[in-house]
């Protein structure tokens, strides 16, 4: 893999204070400009994998690495800032009274001046196709809309890599779709934990599987979304798009 | 549940009050956050039988009420609901004291002058300004952090209390409110749910470079504006409070008569 190394994970394990093993010797390393899928089914570890790595919780075994930096008490506010993680429900990430308030959150935080504030507040929501919003009240907004401000939120921060916990999860099919191409549009790198294969299919270039706390697949998207016997026996099923068509039961052109 | 929904909105009002652009609004939060203070000292200030002399503090809140375009009947029906509170602390006033319902009103006045100023401030100002307005004048980061996360927390309770009773009355929907058996678990449940869920909140804030310090909309300058408007509410308190003003009108208006 080309490329410089973004996040390095090697042989993470995490046991949650209840005993209950949540992550068993993950490993991964994800390069510059990749987007990684990761998937599996409900309690297979990924959303403690996504902890761990920006350093919410901290593994009994095994190290994350940010660029160079390992993620520890004291190097939190260095990783922080290169990581933009969206949480799976907008509701926990948007707590101001405005969007643009929200928006600025991050970026006041890192003390920068006012004006370098509100340049990034309007360039965060151009990207996200919400810039008439910007004096709304956050829970005013509807979901789709919610979503945006929220990705918003961190991509004001200008982080390296943008981290995203069910992303499309509570969309209409129009907001999914547009929060699909908007996804498309970014050049950061992405790390995306979702059900929604299709969603996956089409933002990701890599995907890897996780099953009871372990890294049960790891390749590109096309070679491990078309092996239906691995995805069953992860607990998922094949893409959608992938499956023959339910009327004329052939399967769809150019996939 | 239906007045669960309702206090969730009447929080929610004072922010989005807070949001309007009136001249008031504009005023720096620290100017706004002294004149209140001003106001309410001389306001406690009053002898307990002194009435008359309380009269001309009216003019303060009617004064903002109006330029700052707020909803007076919104208010005032922000302050009876504390009323019943001060009814109990006054009642027994007339029992034991000979000149009791003198002082009763004064209670009465006093308090429904101090708490509409101070409704008054936060839908004018906003939380967040206000808590900014505190840093300003060098109160410890971590009571103000206190006073905005408790307030936070308080719409987050009540969006999950909301939820739940919804999910409650579903299920039971012969009865009107929560049966005294499911009372425990439903208020130990609202309390871990909302604990999680005020973690999560706390971790979306970390994990945008959040580090105990509260960083609201920039720090806007002073202007001759706000001390003109601090300085002269705050003559005009002295003088309402050194003169009668009602009385010196009286005895005026005799004279012309006269």
């Amino acid at each position: 893999m080309s490329g410089q190394r973004i996040i390095e994970v090697s042989n993470l394990h995490f046991t949650y204070p209840d005993g209950h093993e949540a992550v068993k010797g993950i490993s991964f390393t994800i390069y510059q400009g990749e987007s990684v899928g990761i998937v599996g089914a409900n309690g297979s570890g990924k959303s403690t994998l996504l902890s761990l790595i920006t350093g919410v919780i901290f593994p009994d075994k095994g190290e994350v690495k940010v660029g160079d930096v390992a993620v520890t008490k004291k190097t939190l506010a260095t990783v922080r800032q290169k990581l933009g993680m969206v949480f799976q429900d907008s509701d926990d990430q948007l707590f101001m009274t405005t969007v643009y308030d929200d928006v600025a959150f991050g970026p006041r935080n890192y003390k920068l001046d006012e004006n370098e504030v509100k340049a990034r507040v309007e360039e965060a929501l151009d990207m996200v196709g919400i810039p008439h919003l910007i004096d709304r009240a956050p829970y005013k907004l509807s979901g789709g809309e919610k979503r945006a401000a929220a990705i918003a939120s961190v991509l004001s921060m200008k982080p390296d890599v943008l981290i995203m916990d069910e992303p499309t999860s509570g969309l209409d099919p129009k907001s999914r779709r547009r929060f699909i191409n908007v996804l498309k549009g970014f050049s950061h790198t992405k790390i995306i934990t979702s059900h929604d294969l299709d969603m996956v299919m089409e933002t990701c270039n890599r995907v890897i599987i996780l099953k009871e706390g372990k890294a049960a697949a790891d390749g590109t998207t096309l070679e491990i979304l078309t092996n239906g016997e691995l995805l069953d026996d992860c607990g998922l099923e094949v893409p959608l798009s992938m499956q023959k068509c339910p009327v004329c039961g052939t399967c769809k052109q150019g996939l | 549940m239906s007045k669960i929904v309702e206090s969730m909105y009447s929080i929610r009002m004072l922010d989005d009050l807070a949001r309007k652009d009136t001249a008031i609004h504009k005023i720096h939060p620290a100017a706004k956050l002294l004149t209140t203070i001003a106001y309410l000292i001389t306001v406690v200030s009053f002898g307990r039988y002194e009435i008359s002399g309380l009269l001309p503090f009216v003019l303060y809140p009617m004064v903002i009420i109006l330029l700052a375009e707020l909803p007076a009947a919104q208010i005032f029906k922000r302050l009876l609901i504390i009323e019943p509170l001060i009814i109990g602390i006054g009642i027994l006033n007339p029992l034991f004291d000979p000149r009791g319902w003198i002082s009763f009103a004064s209670i009465m006045i006093k308090s429904g002058l101090t708490v509409t100023a101070c409704l008054i401030l936060v839908s004018t100002t906003g939380l967040d300004k206000i808590a900014q307005a505190l840093r300003t004048l060098r109160v410890p980061g971590v009571f103000v952090l206190q006073l905005i996360l408790t307030f936070r927390y308080i719409s987050l309770l009540t969006e999950e209390l909301a939820r739940m009773l919804r999910a409650y009355v579903m299920r039971a929907p012969l009865r009107k409110g929560v049966r005294l058996k499911d009372c425990g678990s439903f208020v130990g449940q609202l309390l871990l749910r909302t604990s999680d869920r005020a973690q999560r909140v706390y971790d979306s804030m970390k994990l945008r470079g959040f580090d105990g310090e509260y960083h609201s909309n920039g720090e806007s300058r002073i202007a001759w504006r706000d001390v003109l408007f601090l300085i002269s509410w705050s003559l005009f308190f002295i003088i309402a409070r050194i003169h009668d003003i009602p009385a010196f009108l009286g005895l005026l208006l005799e004279r012309v008569i006269g």
